[in-house]
């Protein structure tokens, strides 16, 4: 790819990079807008903001809780493109959705009337869970048409012939996902993330962000002195909407803690191998 | 490789952990199924003969073909063990998941009936299983609950949603995507991504293929149509697969076609959908009073596939309805809504009350009680038995003991020709 793509550039420059989730229209979409803006302040690098799926298969239940508060909301992919021209915050945004809803945009079974919208509004990249790399021939023309990234996703139980087949067709970033199931806050780095991210050591083309099951400043530190260019963090970050004391001064607040986090993982030692 | 796609539908749209496992069960489709590596095919139909109690009869409906004046003929999938087609794709699958080395065996369930045939085929082969069943199908299916844990899985119900298999279906996904590596997920219908939609076609291609053959040892010819009920669409395809090449052509089918089996018959195929309530939708709250997917949907991708969708216009799936839970899923088969859209397979649907007649009458006339589900089926015919020839064959894809308490409720708040007097069941 020759375009320059703003999200690798907005993770090299930030390094290690902070990307923060949030379900978009959760539980309105004037709230994620000031909840955007307080991440980007607490120091987030890039921004996803979930376009709500009503069929989240990938979700674990805090992402699911907040979807379906921001279908009940009424939210739609027309509003959250308003959003996006609406928000002034430094951080690139993409999209987190199902190929669903990419595909009835517009008159629907086509990618394209999608990735233009999203293109005009200003994101920068989409992240789409249910489609591996096999079926992304459409979606990906036209995100190249239209200059936005398309992220892919690596499992703990992708290896060999798959991991090629994807790391050739990644761009801006590849999500590296933590550990076998659906999005969650955890408690602990899983040794599946460390395992992961040695597979892909040869692969230094695309930076590599670490997701789900990230919650604290603690495991951004791991995860980053474990290899990766960047931690990503949902479920943490919507459990402090959830509870509703000043969401916005929290989210704040755990951004800076979790970037601090990464920070120190670059100048943590070399774990001892066991 | 085998075929992926159905015309434009089909495909593997599915979460990047689960990739590896389709892609297993791709290559162990083929192995085990296709090539019958290891005798599996020889072994998956010597159980279905024993355990399974195939084949089974086609009988001719003498009431039936007398109150429409023409031959009717029942495919009795009723009388598989455990009382619907199902079994026939859970012990496939069972089998496959055991020829594959899994270790646990997970599985939706709408009516219960694909659970049930599950947890039947899974202590049959000591595996070691879990259904998950939406909480309203719970509620509305009790004896299958019962039965499934009878024979040793466990039932985890899932309040998301209506309740009903959607969402049963989405929490499957979720508890394969964590235990991917050491589990089978025996998906109960031909959906899903590839190869599940061809796989369950395959493991339920038996029923047409014995229908295809006692027909014509009974009545002397292939029928003029086909009749089976579409929820998802597993006994459908089962139905139809072998009369889908039964196209009408005036030459053999090629020049140096040596079979001998000159011109082809035609069988029109009828796919009988849930028509609910209403076929309207109520866009703002994002229902469907009904289950027509292929008569109504548009295009769009659910659980693992392209397919016809019941959704809103921007995308979002809607609640769908059937008083028969077995048919109540707002999706449906890949490889139908392709024989649909090229012209093959006739859509249609009959509502609520229609199969409800259709069930009482059926148990009133024939001594067969049937399921909800066949009860669609049933409904049609007598809808519309004037256009289907003189020869007609309805599959009868299970028994109805699960639905009676439904039937029962459902019955009392209608005005239904051919209900006894359910009264009676209080006293």
């Amino acid at each position: 790819m020759t375009r320059e793509s703003e999200i690798e550039r907005a993770i090299r420059k930030n390094h290690p990079a902070l990307i923060t989730y949030l379900t978009a229209g959760d539980p309105s979409l004037e709230d994620t807008k000031a909840y955007v803006e307080a991440l980007d302040r607490g120091g987030a690098d890039l921004i996803e903001l979930g376009l709500p799926f009503s069929e989240p298969i990938a979700e674990g239940p805090t992402i699911q809780a907040a979807i379906n508060r921001a279908l009940e909301a009424g939210t739609t992919p027309e509003g959250v493109f308003e959003l996006v021209e609406d928000l002034d915050v430094e951080a690139p945004l993409l999209v987190m959705t199902y190929y669903n809803m990419i595909l009835q945009y517009g008159t629907g079974a086509d990618p394209d009337p999608f990735v233009e919208r999203a293109a005009e509004a200003g994101l920068a990249g989409l992240i789409i869970p249910d489609l591996p790399a096999e079926e992304s021939g459409p979606l990906r023309a036209a995100c190249d048409t239209h200059g936005l990234d398309l992220v892919f996703i690596v499992a703990p139980t992708t290896d060999g012939e798959r991991l090629e087949t994807i790391m050739s067709q990644a761009s801006g970033f590849v999500y590296v996902q933590a550990r076998l199931g659906t999005t969650g806050a955890r408690a602990d780095v899983s040794t599946a993330t460390h395992d992961s991210l040695e597979r892909l050591a040869e692969y230094d083309e695309v930076p590599k962000a670490v997701g789900f099951g990230v919650s604290e400043g603690d495991h951004a530190a791991e995860i980053v002195q474990a290899g990766a260019d960047g931690v990503i963090v949902g479920s943490a970050l919507i459990d402090l909407i959830a509870e509703g004391d000043e969401p916005a001064a929290a989210l704040e607040a755990k951004a800076r803690e979790l970037k601090r986090g990464a920070d120190r993982g670059t100048t943590m030692p070399e774990p001892e191998q066991p | 490789m085998s075929e992926s796609t159905f015309g434009n539908y089909g495909g593997q749209y599915v979460p990047e952990a689960l990739m590896p496992a389709v892609q297993e069960l791709e290559d162990a489709y083929e192995r085990y199924v296709l090539g019958n590596e290891d005798g599996f095919m020889d072994e998956f139909r010597e159980r279905m003969r024993e355990f399974g109690g195939r084949p089974t009869p086609l009988q001719r409906a003498d009431r039936l073909s007398e109150r429409y004046g023409r031959e009717i003929y029942l495919k009795r999938e009723d009388l598989v063990h455990g009382g619907a087609h199902k079994l026939n794709n859970a012990l496939g699958q069972v089998l496959l998941a055991k020829y594959m080395g899994k270790e646990r065996i997970i599985a939706e369930t709408g009516a219960g009936q694909h659970g049930t045939a599950t947890a039947m085929a899974a202590a049959h082969l000591e595996m070691p299983c879990e259904i998950y069943m939406g909480r309203t199908d719970v509620n509305r299916q009790r004896p299958n609950v019962y039965r499934m844990r009878m024979n040793g899985a466990a039932v985890n119900p899932v309040d998301a949603g209506r309740g009903t298999l959607k969402e049963a279906i989405n929490e499957t996904m979720r508890d394969w995507a964590t235990t991917v590596e050491t589990t089978h997920y025996v998906i109960g219908s031909v959906v899903g991504p590839h190869p599940f939609p061809t796989l369950v076609r395959d493991f339920q291609a038996v029923i047409g293929e014995e229908a295809r053959e006692q027909v014509q040892a009974q009545a002397g010819r292939l029928p003029d149509s086909v009749v089976a009920c579409a929820g998802g669409g597993s006994n459908t395809m089962g139905a139809f697969h072998a009369f889908v090449d039964d196209v009408e052509s005036a030459e053999p089918c090629s020049a140096d076609d040596s079979s001998g089996q000159g011109p082809r018959e035609h069988v029109a195929l009828y796919a009988v959908e849930a028509g609910g309530s209403s076929l309207e939708i109520d866009e703002e709250a994002g229902l469907a009073p009904n289950s027509a997917t292929l008569s109504t949907g548009t295009d769009g991708v659910l659980h693992g596939a392209m397919t016809k969708l019941l959704q809103s216009n921007e995308g979002q799936i809607m609640e769908s309805h059937s008083v028969s839970a077995g048919l109540d899923y707002a999706g449906v088969g890949p490889e139908l809504s392709h024989l649909v859209e090229s012209g093959r397979v006739t859509p249609v649907s009959v509502d609520d009350d229609a199969a409800l007649n259709a069930f009482h009458r059926l148990s009133r006339l024939e001594g067969i009680i049937p399921a909800l589900e066949s009860s669609h089926a049933l409904g049609f015919l007598e809808e519309r038995h004037e256009e289907l020839g003189d020869l007609v064959v309805v599959n009868v894809s299970g028994r109805g003991d699960k639905d009676l308490e439904t039937v029962l409720e459902e019955t009392e708040k209608r005005d239904l020709e051919a209900a006894p007097d359910v009264e009676v069941f209080d006293q």
